[in-house]
């Protein structure tokens, strides 16, 4: 997995890419949770994600659930078709912020 | 069309790549709808993982190998799993409740949502665990 992440205002945008399992959680979480833990709303575009498994599901969960601590969000942006299908397997397009 | 692959792999999270790539190269031999052989590919690799994290849990390295077997035949198509990690206590799998939203837990959840049967056998090679996944396609 690589990624970049940009700024703007208040908004944190990280760019993943490549496949999200076991392996790479720790260093996602790694990247994403301090920026939820100081109070950046938080977007993550997943359109270069070619592969999510469970261990991933359970990022984009801890992400949603610390955001929701700290009082604000994380959106999830440009899903691919296959992450997608993982997130709806889960049931959760109802429950992430999906744009 | 009958088929059977088998392959192993060392005991890490560092080898779900390999264990994807293995099962993408098994299915290409396969006539198969793509969005199908991604959901295998995904039972797989979350069968895999569960021996990686439940199997030796605990266990920082192992030198251990996990084997994988796919076959098809008459079709139906079956994928071992053998391991020696922690033997399996199949009464205790379970996976949570889909309306408790929490890290973890889903692996077992996709493993019988996408596949048709998933038992545990007893195993003669002087494997610890061995399971099963089946579906018919």
């Amino acid at each position: 997995m690589t990624y970049k992440v940009t700024e703007e205002g208040n908004i944190s945008t990280v760019f993943l890419n490549g496949e999200i399992d076991m392996d790479i959680t720790e260093k996602a979480k790694e990247v994403i949770l301090p920026l939820v833990e100081a109070g950046k709303e938080v977007h993550l575009n997943l359109k270069d994600v070619s592969y999510m498994d469970s261990s991933g599901i359970s990022v984009l969960i801890e992400s949603h659930q610390k955001a929701l601590e700290k009082n604000t969000k994380v959106v999830v942006k440009e899903v691919s078709k296959s992450v997608l299908k993982v997130i709806m397997m889960a049931k959760l397009e109802q429950i992430l912020n999906l744009e | 069309m009958t088929l059977s692959e088998t392959k192993d792999f060392q005991v890490s999270s560092a080898s779900l790549k390999d264990v994807r790539t293995f099962s993408r190269d098994v299915f290409e031999k396969i006539n198969l709808p793509q969005e199908q052989k991604d959901e295998l590919v995904l039972a797989i690799a979350e069968a895999a993982q569960n021996i990686v994290k439940h199997g030796y849990k605990g266990v920082d390295s192992t030198t251990d190998r996990m084997e994988i077997k796919i076959s098809l035949k008459d079709g139906k198509l079956e994928i071992g799993f053998f391991d020696k990690g922690k033997p399996v206590v199949p009464e205790n799998i379970q996976h949570r409740q889909l309306d408790d939203i929490k890290p973890g837990g889903l692996g077992t959840f996709f493993i019988k949502q996408i596949m048709d049967g998933a038992v545990f056998k007893k195993d003669e090679k002087g494997w610890v665990n061995h399971l099963i996944l089946t579906k018919k396609i």
